[in-house]
């Protein structure tokens, strides 16, 4: 089942995919231009732990000019950097390289310590779509990738679904792409990660616990491009979803304040 | 034993007021005071900078800090006063991270230093714990993030009641003897100023907790040691740290 949680005339609402529309918990079918989207995430009564994996591709860690990581490079997120489907992302005005990173996200469904990786699917809810932006001319060299590249307000959409695990065959055989306004940028397939989904899972829960709703976004491949305000960021995994985000100035986020 | 929102805390006494009632400390199930996000600041010591020398100039970190370097201490590290941390039988010691916990009370977004202040809730105790690891260069999570390596509180003091939160003293007892101490005299941003500077990127929200630092030579606790950390004007907190039962 593909579920998404979205704001519909004024409420907030748990929602199922209905042959291309939204089945709302209250049984109302919607349509999907017609609500908000909101991250696929149930809140948590503690703030969730959301891990991003950087240099997870080989492909991607050859672009950036670095040898393949021999322990996963793992940083944490706030929940504050996460907005939903269909929304926008500020781009600074003083950045001058701001780039997409497409990634599979895995949501946990069960309270996780000292798992196998032969275990590790057991313990997952689903699968989503994120969408890791950075702006690199934040980066410094201390505790790197640093939350001033990558924990920014809105700068990380996600969604719009939250696809059940049961109806993902195989999580590391999808296919990932990012297009800019129409044009494809990147393309990758989860097949290349480098710590795959289970070990992610068996390496974590080694020595903390995981717990329902934290989320793994597990790294992105190679075409990263840099985005500009105005220009239309679509992030799609084959069989979980086509996240869309726009990119705006400083300029249009005063507006919309 | 349910916590009541609101106590009267004595912090030079180590006691509280319920209902009237006075009670000890020690009789009392805490919780951790927060349900936001828990951000530590690294280097945000002058002695803890200095205690790089000449290596921020070097490879990898080519250059000393710009902005505040933040790292997350997540849920499952939290931990209550009173709480035992365990240790993984693996790690001989811990670094005991002395940190002034700023509980953010309002939304923070770009906000300037004079008005800082404005946006804290108050002021708790926070223990900082991790593995020592050398190199700063790639975010420590393995060596801050395991369960209970965050103990917090007891209590958060209104801020009107801790009137210069940058001139805090506060000292590490290990099994009641003075490991380390310093003052809030000595950190690099103030408190205003690292409120400042954090929300020109990103925004605090209420109920986050920001730890303002921790100083350079950091206590180490082993296990079956007593940690209590003591900030005068906020109070203490105290846990103990246990081996690994397997």
């Amino acid at each position: 089942m593909k579920r998404a949680r979205v704001i519909w005339n004024g409420a907030v609402h748990d929602a199922t995919e209905a042959a291309g529309r939204l089945r709302l918990d209250t049984g109302e079918l919607v349509c999907e231009s017609d609500v908000v989207w909101l991250p696929p995430l149930k809140p948590t009564e503690r703030p969730r732990t959301i891990f991003a994996l950087g240099l997870n591709y080989a492909d991607h860690a050859r672009e950036l000019a670095f040898k393949a990581p021999e322990e996963p490079l793992i940083f944490l997120k706030s929940e504050s950097t996460l907005i939903g489907h269909r929304e926008q992302t500020q781009r600074p005005p003083d950045a001058t390289y701001m780039h997409y990173e497409c990634e599979l996200a895995v949501v946990i469904g069960r309270k996780a310590r000292r798992v196998t990786r032969a275990d590790a699917y057991g313990y997952v809810a689903g699968y989503t779509v994120a969408n890791d932006y950075a702006i690199r001319d934040y980066l410094e060299n201390y505790y790197r990738p640093n939350l001033r590249v990558k924990n920014r307000d809105g700068c990380t959409p996600i969604g719009p679904w939250l696809v059940d695990a049961e109806n993902v065959k195989n999580p590391m055989n999808l296919r990932l792409s990012t297009t800019v306004n129409g044009s494809v940028t990147q393309r990758g397939s989860t097949a290349d990660m480098i710590f795959d989904i289970a070990f992610l899972i068996a390496y974590l829960s080694a020595f903390m616990t995981l717990s329902p709703g934290d989320v793994i976004l597990t790294g992105t491949p190679e075409g990263l491009v840099g985005v500009h305000p105005g220009d239309e960021v679509v992030t799609e995994i084959g069989g979980i979803g086509r996240l869309v985000n726009t990119i705006i100035g400083d300029e249009a986020l005063s507006e919309a304040a | 034993m349910s916590q009541p929102d609101r106590i009267e805390a004595d912090p030079a006494n180590g006691t509280v007021n319920i209902d009237g009632r006075d009670a000890d400390i020690d009789s009392i199930d805490w919780d951790v005071p927060t349900r936001g996000t828990v951000f530590g600041s690294l280097l945000n010591y002058r002695g803890a900078l200095a205690a790089l020398g000449s290596a921020v100039d070097a490879p990898p970190y080519q250059a000393p800090p710009q902005a505040p370097v933040l790292y997350i201490k997540p849920a499952n590290t939290w931990a209550p006063w009173g709480a035992q941390i365990v240790l993984p039988s693996a790690l001989a010691a811990v670094e005991i991270g002395a940190a002034l916990g700023i509980v953010i009370g309002s939304t923070a977004c770009q906000v300037p230093e004079r008005d800082a202040l404005d946006c804290v809730a108050g002021y708790t105790i926070v223990n900082d714990v991790c593995e020592p690891h050398a190199s700063l260069h790639r975010p420590a999570i393995r060596q801050r993030c395991r369960d209970g390596f965050c103990p917090i509180g007891p209590w958060v003091i209104e801020r009107h009641e801790v009137p210069s939160p940058d001139a805090l003293r506060f000292r590490v007892l290990i099994n009641g003897a003075l490991a380390a101490e310093n003052t809030t005299a000595n950190l690099i941003r103030p408190v205003a100023r690292l409120i400042a500077d954090i929300t020109e990127f990103m925004t605090l929200a209420a109920g986050d907790i920001l730890l303002a630092g921790v100083p350079e030579n950091a206590p180490r606790a082993r296990a079956g040691d007593r940690v209590r950390i003591e900030i005068d004007g906020v109070g203490a907190l105290e846990n103990s740290f246990v081996g690994e039962r397997r």
